[in-house]
């Protein structure tokens, strides 16, 4: 029998590797209270954290579009990158490593296949809480946005798998500092406002995450009285060009990581 | 390469791997050679941290060897790692992988893809597959809700769909009931009967499964081969031993005191039924002699004597001074 292609085998694993999350929620309906009715309940707070301050009204259009792609934030660091220390529990990693596939494309299926949730519960907090609290946007911001998502999304994921070959190697060491990184990225990205708040070094500097820059330009073609940190238009540039720069290290980077794992035992071993 | 090298399924030379820790180094393998023939069940046999599993692990490229070479399949583990992925599997005793929600069928197939297995081909081997370990009624169950010995036929599953040239099984009937583990073996006999030029590398504990099934074995111990062979072969360096098995009542330890006894070549203990049962190999029939002394000093009582066959288990205690499950003295 000949020998399937590379990018057969890439195809099948995305497909394969997204398929017990997509049916996993179809049999397991806890998410829905997990994954959308607890982060809904956040938004929800923040923006009464607002009101109960007296802040400008736009602040709650800031904090519903940061609660929305929130979402998308968790999806990547807890449920792909971070993934890599339950696969590895459970054998799986083992079995994707002796297996002529790529991480690459593993990581790509465990996106996908959380995308649909994420989608939801992004979904869920972006209707719930505009019509709840009567969330007004640019109609003709609408178009933008979702192609500066799309954007956002795929630098997003790119920077997702070059997280993952930090798990690959440094496992639960890199979950703990991830894990506590959090509350820092939230405030870094500017979750719940503008990015302009902390000053263009900081803000500058926060762009290293994707999310940062799609965020703000996401909010200034969709809410009118947003601060401007960058043009929405350079903000998309610099986006695309995280989109191969982050592709290209996380290739490398997953490649090395397996060398040094392979070396140092720590893809079969418990975690050191 | 040698003709060697090119003609064997396995070939490893002077392997070692040294585990590193900031505290202390670990060597796991000294120096492993070893030649595995295409079609052969090869056995590694050896006590807990003898370093089976290591080897296992460098030859199915989730390791590497800190120095000496390994090939599978002619390939070198170290450098052509993902073209030797595409002609092996690995299956592991007590392994854990897969998705709780998932069904069985749905699980390997799942690792069918990875191998660029189109699905059509894979849900028919899948099928034939369960319906020869009797899986079938499990088919469309969760992961989660099956028994132990139900999953490693799972597991056994997995490594098979693809169709592997080698098939590295690490411990793969550890913990199942007796049922279970002789279809396993059954299934590893058939599969490899079935085609000559497949092979299959395998360790274990047990050792009346390393006499049935494996063509041959090699016993390793503290990361180094002892002795390697066809089981017969192996049993033939216990031939000239006089084998006795010994029950006593319990009591206070003899197995030092009767290892010290002139002409006791080695010695286990194992509790029975309330008693301790001791195989001893003796150098002829006159040591029994002394050892019964230390007994009659020792107050315990001799509930039964007999003479016996050596079996593989003799050897690998006469090679390794220790039984399987026996922890190292310090």
């Amino acid at each position: 029998m000949s020998r399937p292609s590379a990018l057969r085998i890439f195809v099948k694993t995305v497909i394969a590797r997204a398929y017990p999350r997509t049916v996993g929620h179809a049999r397991n309906w806890s998410w829905v209270v997990i994954e959308i009715v607890l982060p809904l309940i956040g938004t929800v707070a923040m923006v009464y954290v607002y009101r109960a301050l007296r802040a400008p009204a736009e602040y709650t259009g800031f904090v519903v579009l940061g609660g929305t792609l929130l979402a998308f934030w968790q999806n990547i660091v807890f449920d792909m990158a971070g993934n890599f220390i339950w696969e590895r529990g459970g054998s799986n990693l083992e079995l994707f490593t002796v297996a002529p596939t790529t991480f690459t494309a593993i990581l790509l299926g465990m996106a996908l296949g959380g995308i649909f949730y994420t989608a939801q519960r992004a979904a869920a907090v972006l209707l719930v809480t505009s019509l709840l609290f009567q969330v007004h946007y640019r109609p003709a911001g609408i178009a933008p946005a979702v192609g500066l998502l799309a954007l956002t999304l795929l630098a997003l994921y790119a920077l997702g798998m070059l997280l993952a070959s930090l798990f690959l190697f440094f496992g639960r060491s890199a979950w703990h500092a991830l894990d506590g990184m959090q509350e820092p990225v939230y405030f870094l990205s500017g979750f719940y406002f503008p990015v302009h708040s902390l000053g263009a070094y900081v803000a500058g500097a926060a762009s290293i995450i994707p999310l940062t820059l799609g965020l703000d330009a996401i909010r200034q073609v969709l809410l009118p009285g947003t601060p401007v940190f960058l043009a929405p238009a350079w903000e998309a540039g610099l986006i695309a060009l995280q989109i191969p720069a982050y592709l290209l290290s996380a290739q490398w980077a997953l490649r090395m990581m397996e060398r040094l794992a392979r070396r140092d035992a720590r893809l079969s071993m418990r975690w050191v | 390469m040698p003709d060697l090298i090119q003609s064997a399924a396995v070939q490893t030379i002077a392997l070692r791997r040294v585990y590193q820790s900031r505290r202390e180094s670990v060597v796991a393998l000294d120096g492993i050679d070893l030649s595995v023939a295409r079609g052969e069940i090869f056995g590694v046999l050896g006590p807990n941290g003898a370093g089976k599993t290591t080897l296992i692990k460098i030859l199915v490229t989730l390791l590497l060897p800190t120095s000496g070479q390994a090939f599978v399949d002619d390939l070198d583990v170290a450098r052509d790692f993902q073209e030797l992925r595409h002609r092996i599997a690995m299956v592991s005793g007590g392994e854990n992988s897969g998705y709780g929600l998932m069904k069985t069928r749905e699980h390997i197939w799942m690792f069918s893809q990875f191998y660029g297995l189109s699905s059509r081909v894979a849900r028919a081997r899948i099928d034939e597959l369960m319906e020869r370990l009797g899986l079938t009624e499990a088919a469309d169950r969760y992961v989660s809700a099956l028994s132990s010995g139900m999953r490693q036929k799972m597991n056994l599953i997995r490594g098979l769909v693809t169709d592997p040239r080698i098939l590295f099984l690490d411990e793969p009937t550890v913990a199942l009931d007796v049922g279970a583990a002789r279809d396993v073996r059954r299934e590893v006999r058939r599969w490899v009967q079935e085609d000559p030029t497949r092979t299959v590398i395998l360790t274990t504990h047990y050792m009346n499964e390393a006499d049935e099934l494996c063509d041959r074995l090699a016993i390793v111990n503290h990361g180094r081969i002892v002795a390697q062979g066809t089981p017969p072969s192996l049993k033939q360096q216990v031939q000239q031993d006089v084998i006795v098995d010994l029950q006593l009542t319990l009591g206070r330890d003899l197995l030092t005191e009767l290892r010290r006894v002139d002409g006791v070549t080695a010695a286990t203990v194992t509790q029975q039924d309330g008693a301790d049962r001791f195989s001893l190999l003796l150098a002829d029939d006159g040591v029994l002699t002394s050892v019964l002394g230390i007994v009659a000093g020792s107050g315990r009582e001799v509930l039964g004597l007999q003479k016996r066959d050596p079996s593989l288990e003799d050897a690998f205690v006469k090679l390794v001074g220790r039984g399987m499950a026996e922890e190292e003295a310090p």
